[in-house]
């Protein structure tokens, strides 16, 4: 990614340099060959300005709507994750980042990845605005409170990188600051295995999943009418409104923290907020269980 | 009309406009747009001085990696103090309230703006806003950056905001007083066959200007207010736990702040098509065209505000629109700088101190333009937003061009406003300076912001300092360019030659009537018979 | 209707050519000065869509507790207001001294009516702790049990525009009062004659326009869930 951003970074700068030159050149040559006193030929051609008008409006024109679309099509993919990425749960707070890996790996201000795998971070903000920047890897976003953002890149050279926090966010906002170690899978293996918490992200999203009563009626066993929770991530869900959304981190937070806001066609009302009885924390560890609950096709009760 | 000199000096008794009324009060509570000008221009003056200090001392810390001048709060407070004097009370106000007051009812033949009260007023809410900012700092200063982003700026910063936001509400009135006054006098008040057509560029761009400054204005006291109201009674508005949205915010504040880039912009291409023109002895190339191109920069530049937000969140497809649309609005900026360019063919060119300056604005615009282009383009921009490129590309056009506009200007009609002249080798010589100067400062955080330092950093790792080290180099150069020119034209009041009423043999309404004009600008309400920049070889008198 | 009768008019300011120039100068400025308005309040508007959009519900649950009645009667007052003014405005064109006065003081009257009305309604909101940042609860809006919390205390934010908007509209409206105190006295000392009543139109168009705002407001506060 980071090749194909310099590749339109250094098309847009041989584009300036072109103009600035040729401006440049045009201004000093006038410049000279025009001073006053000079014996220039100053007879002006009564020629059309229009036609000239119109040609440096449409020529522009054209160039940089070729530059806009080629930047649009990185950007594009610069913003779609591929589907084989794993995730990685990033806590930004004034002034440091927390990063949990799936298994249950939590690391402050550092993190370890495998070379050659595509990861995808799942942001959210306890304060203030934020912003995740890996000059690196060509990617910034911003990390905002109470909302999921996501970013992704594919290391492709083992080594240390830079993190820096890109948006103000007050005091030590410099201070905001880390490294993405870059390395090999082995050594990753390794690494993970090594004082590897007793638990991953998704188990002990399980153990809330219960401790916290969802079970209770989204279980195969439940008496209470709630849909299985199996697949739902990730899939097309169809609203009692009619709409279909897919049922990304955002959709399954609302649907923890507002229930009624989007309501599954065929269900009722009835599941509580847990507004207020769930932290943000929790709420990642549930996420990540729901996920893990597997991409397969979903199972209509 | 073409007195010589000599006439005109035993012509003129001692009444103008400065010598018209005496004392203290008659500056406090006169309505004469020169006066007026004049009293912005002191002040704009001392707020430039200020901001520039806080750049001083930025540039101080960021000498080394570390944080050793001064401490992360201060040095937040610096940068925000910073971004508000620069912005919103030397900067917008610059060439609009100083030139614009003085010149636009003299170019177009008017004996005053339409609303000369409402035009004083504009100066006291200027001073006003700006004593509350002031005030802010005084109070232990605010860290939230120009951009006051919430929620750090409703509910986490705990520093004076209220009294710099009320500032730059209260500001906000003297901008729109300005802008309706221009915009009015434009329309209503031409002199007798002073067509649409045959208004001087500078006047144009104060129209295209005034557009802006009223339509963008009142969101941004919106912005504002919703803060204050925010900050006050945490009633939620842009605190996310309680429905509301941090990046409403932005946008409103874009809305305004984007199309006001432009309100920084549009008069120093006004006043460079003047400065081109006279210089070069010939008029200017494509007038309509450029006429049209500084209205659709105005039109369009109302539509690019999301090209600040790429990252923030918004829509991937809002993003792609933002995109494009900056893309557009580039093109009329190419028109304008291919048309000056065009000027100069065939011209018959003198290099006197204005002409210098506004040399120096076509190449630092294009440079500084171009790189918005950059930062248009959503994949770079995702890499360099928030990196020291955005601060380098700001400065090259905001301190490279629109300053540069503003100094050439000030040079340009010094004599028309004083009657003196300055020491030409002193222009000459701190042009050269300032040009130096801001290059090598801001040159260089190009290349940081693209290796990836980002802006608004206190400490920094230390692979960035041989550039910052530039960086701040420049800088002192930079301010000795700016500390002559405010030394050798306060001098000039006293010791500068007195120079007639057409000095530089400019075509344009304001160089026929005396220097300093009268203080009802004409004795005869004017008749104008030809198109602007009307010069011809009999012209090239010098 | 002479040219040379403008030129020599006691109101005519040194800077303009004749009173054509200066009236048509004041009447632009006017214009200009109300696109600020409504580019001021569109800021309002732009960001109360915003919330009524992510929070639909509770701005339906908070608006139903609002007094459509009154509401309504408002508007109705509001309506007339706009009609007198226009009435004082032509009588400003024929120069007619006493129906300008008449009709002027019937405008402050059914402005001042509306602020009225608008004070009970604040003092009835006040009571029923629905002042955001002051005194806010929404226990006396009887959300029904289902709706979670969270929507609940959304209902806040509608009532931070409710009373932003409606306050800075009721602001304008002490201002156009103010306004209209003055130039009942002028009109009453015959200062407006068919050649010059610019000050009675500029005002004219102002209060139209504060009662425009309102025609905005009225709905978007008052009608979010009428069909309920
Ligand atoms: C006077 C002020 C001014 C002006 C005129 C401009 C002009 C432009 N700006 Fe700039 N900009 C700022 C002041 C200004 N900007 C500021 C202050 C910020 C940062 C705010 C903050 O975050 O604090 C900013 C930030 C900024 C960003 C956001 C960066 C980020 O935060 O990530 C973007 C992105 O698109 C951008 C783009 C542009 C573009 C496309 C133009 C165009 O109008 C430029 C057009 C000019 C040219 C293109 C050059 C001339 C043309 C030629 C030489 C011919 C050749 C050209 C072609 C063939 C097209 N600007
Ligand atoms: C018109 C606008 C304008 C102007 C003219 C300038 C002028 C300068 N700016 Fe500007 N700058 C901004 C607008 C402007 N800036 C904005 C909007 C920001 C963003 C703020 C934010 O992030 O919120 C910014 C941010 C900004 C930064 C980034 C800070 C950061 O992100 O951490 C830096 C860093 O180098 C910088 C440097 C300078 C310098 C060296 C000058 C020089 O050109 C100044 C030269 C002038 C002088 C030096 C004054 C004259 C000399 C004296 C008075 C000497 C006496 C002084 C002492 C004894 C102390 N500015
Ligand atoms: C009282 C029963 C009940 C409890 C307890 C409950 N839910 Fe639900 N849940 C439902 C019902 C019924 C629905 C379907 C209607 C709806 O969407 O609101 C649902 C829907 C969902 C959905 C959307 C499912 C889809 O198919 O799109 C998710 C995700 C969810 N619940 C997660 C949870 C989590 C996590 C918890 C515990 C923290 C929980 N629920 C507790 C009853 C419950
Ligand atoms: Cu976090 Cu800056
Ligand atoms: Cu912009």
């Amino acid at each position: 990614m980071a090749g194909r951003v310099d590749a339109i970074f250094l098309a847009l700068i041989a584009f300036s340099l072109f103009f600035t030159f040729a401006i440049c050149f045009l201004i000093i040559y006038f410049a000279v060959k025009y001073r006053r006193g000079s014996k220039a030929d100053r007879t002006t051609t009564a020629h059309s300005g229009a036609l000239m008008e119109f040609l440096w409006v449409f020529i522009p024109f054209v160039i940089v709507m070729g530059l806009f679309v080629w930047a649009t099509i990185v950007y594009y993919h610069q913003y779609r994750a591929p589907d084989d990425a794993f995730e990685i749960y990033v806590l930004g707070r004034q002034w440091m980042w927390e990063l949990k890996h799936p298994e249950g790996k939590k690391e402050i201000n550092e993190l370890h990845v495998p070379l050659g795998r595509a990861v995808r971070l799942t942001m959210t903000s306890q304060d203030v605005i934020h912003s995740f920047y890996v000059p690196a890897f060509r990617i910034k976003q911003d990390v905002l409170p109470e909302r999921y953002t996501s970013v992704w890149f594919r290391p492709t050279k083992t080594g240390t990188y830079h993190l820096f926090c890109a948006e103000y966010c007050g005091t030590r906002h410099s201070g905001m600051i880390g490294s993405v170690i870059v390395m090999d899978p082995v050594d990753y293996e390794s690494w993970l295995a090594n004082g590897l918490e007793p638990e991953s992200m998704a188990a002990s999203g399980a153990k809330l999943f219960r401790t916290l009563g969802c079970s209770g009626c989204h279980d195969v066993n439940s008496t209470v009418r709630a849909p299985l929770l199996d697949g739902v991530y990730g899939h097309p869900v169809p609203l009692e409104t009619g709409q279909i959304v897919t049922a990304d981190e955002r959709y399954v937070r609302d649907s923890i923290l507002l229930p009624k806001s989007q309501v599954v066609a065929g269900f009722k009302p009835v599941m509580p907020t847990f507004q207020g009885r769930i932290d943000e924390d929790e709420l990642l560890k549930v996420i990540a269980y729901i996920k893990s609950l597997g991409k397969n096709v979903r199972v209509e009760r | 009309m073409s007195a010589t000199i000599e006439e005109v000096e035993t012509q003129r008794t001692e009444e103008n406009y400065l010598t018209a009324d005496y004392g203290i009060w008659s500056w406090f509570f006169t309505t004469d747009h020169k006066r007026i000008g004049i009293m912005y221009m002191i002040s704009i003056t001392f707020f430039f001085f200020l901001g520039g200090a806080a750049a001083t001392l930025m540039r101080l810390e960021l000498m080394t990696p570390g944080g050793d001048v001064v401490q992360a709060e201060t040095y937040n407070k610096l940068f925000t103090l910073h971004g508000v004097m620069m912005i919103f009370f030397f900067l917008v106000p610059s060439i609009p309230a100083v030139l614009g007051n003085f010149l636009l009812p003299i170019m177009i033949g008017a004996r005053d703006l339409a609303f000369p009260k409402i035009n004083l007023a504009s100066w006291y809410f200027y001073m006003v806003g700006g004593l509350f900012t002031v005030w802010a700092i005084l109070a232990g200063g605010v860290d939230t950056g120009w951009t006051f982003y919430t929620p750090y700026s409703t509910m986490f910063s705990n520093t004076s905001v209220i009294l710099a936001v009320v500032g730059v509400f209260i500001n906000g009135f003297s901008s729109i007083f300005t802008g309706l006054n221009f915009l009015v006098t434009v329309h209503k008040m031409r002199a007798p066959g002073m067509t649409w057509f045959r208004l001087p560029l500078f006047v144009w761009a104060m129209y295209a200007t005034s557009i802006i400054l009223v339509l963008a204005t009142p969101v941004i006291a919106v912005a504002m207010f919703l803060i204050i109201l925010e900050r006050s009674f945490g009633v939620g508005i842009f605190n996310p736990k309680l429905g509301g949205d941090p990046i409403l915010f932005q946008h409103l504040f874009w809305f305004y702040s984007h199309p006001v880039v432009y309100v920084m912009i549009l008069p120093g291409m006004g006043v460079v098509s003047e400065i081109v023109a006279c210089f070069a002895r010939r008029a200017v190339f494509g007038y309509k065209f450029m006429a049209y191109a500084l209205l659709a920069i105005a039109v369009i530049g109302f539509l690019v505000w999301g090209h600040h937000m790429f990252v923030s969140g918004q829509s991937m497809y809002g993003s792609m629109v933002f995109s494009m649309l900056s893309f557009l609005v580039a093109i009329p900026s190419a028109i304008k700088i291919f048309n000056w360019t065009a000027t100069i063919h065939k011209g018959s060119l003198s290099f006197d101190t204005p002409m210098l300056y506004a040399l120096g604005f076509i190449g630092l615009f294009t440079i500084g333009g171009l790189t918005g282009l950059m930062l248009a383009s959503l994949a770079i921009d995702v890499h360099v937003h928030d990196t020291y490129f955005v601060v380098a590309h700001f400065h090259y056009i905001m301190v490279g061009s629109a300053v540069m506009a503003y100094l050439g200007g000030l040079h340009f009609w010094w004599p028309k406003m004083t009657g003196r002249m300055y020491p030409e080798i002193w222009g000459k010589l701190s042009a050269l300076v300032v040009f130096v100067g801001f290059n090598l400062t801001f040159f260089p955080q190009f290349v940081l912001g693209y290796l990836g330092m980002p802006r608004r950093y206190y400490e920094y790792p230390a692979e960035f300092q041989v550039l910052n080290v530039m960086s701040t180099a420049g800088a002192s150069i930079l301010a000795v360019g700016y500390v002559l020119p405010l030394i050798y034209l306060v001098l000039s009041l006293w010791l500068g030659p007195k120079v007639g009423s057409n000095p530089w043999n400019a075509t344009g309404l304001e160089w026929q009537t005396s220097s300093p004009p009268p203080k009802h600008n004409f004795d005869v309400t004017p008749v104008v018979k030809e198109p602007p920049y009307a010069y011809s070889e009999e012209r090239n008198l010098t | 209707m002479t040219d040379v009768a403008h030129a020599s008019s006691p109101h005519l300011a040194h800077h303009f050519e004749d009173m054509g120039q200066q009236r048509a100068s004041a009447s632009l400025g006017m214009w200009t000065f109300l696109g600020t308005e409504v580019m001021f309040f569109g800021g309002l508007f732009a960001a109360y869509c915003a919330y009524r959009f992510s929070s639909p519900d509770a701005f339906r649950i908070a608006s139903r507790h609002l007094s459509v009645l009154l509401g309504s009667i408002n508007t109705a007052v509001l309506l007339t207001s706009s009609l007198t003014v226009a009435l004082a405005v032509r009588a400003g064109q024929t120069g007619d001294r006493k129906e300008q006065v008449r009709y002027l003081l019937l405008t402050m009257l059914l402005g001042v009516a509306f602020l009225g009305i608008k004070a009970v309604e604040y003092s009835m909101e006040f009571k029923d702790h629905l002042v955001p940042g002051w005194n806010f609860s929404y226990s006396v809006l009887h959300i029904p049990s289902d709706v979670p919390e969270r929507t609940a205390e959304r209902t806040e934010l509608f009532f931070v525009f409710y009373f932003f908007m409606t306050g800075l509209h009721a602001l304008h409206m002490i201002i156009g009062i103010g306004v209209f105190a003055w130039i009942t006295h002028r009109a009453r000392r015959g200062e407006f004659t068919p050649e010059y009543h610019t000050p009675l139109e500029c005002s004219g168009l102002y209060w139209h326009f504060v009662d425009i705002v309102w025609v905005f407001l009225y709905p978007l506060l008052y009608l979010v869930d009428l069909h309920k």
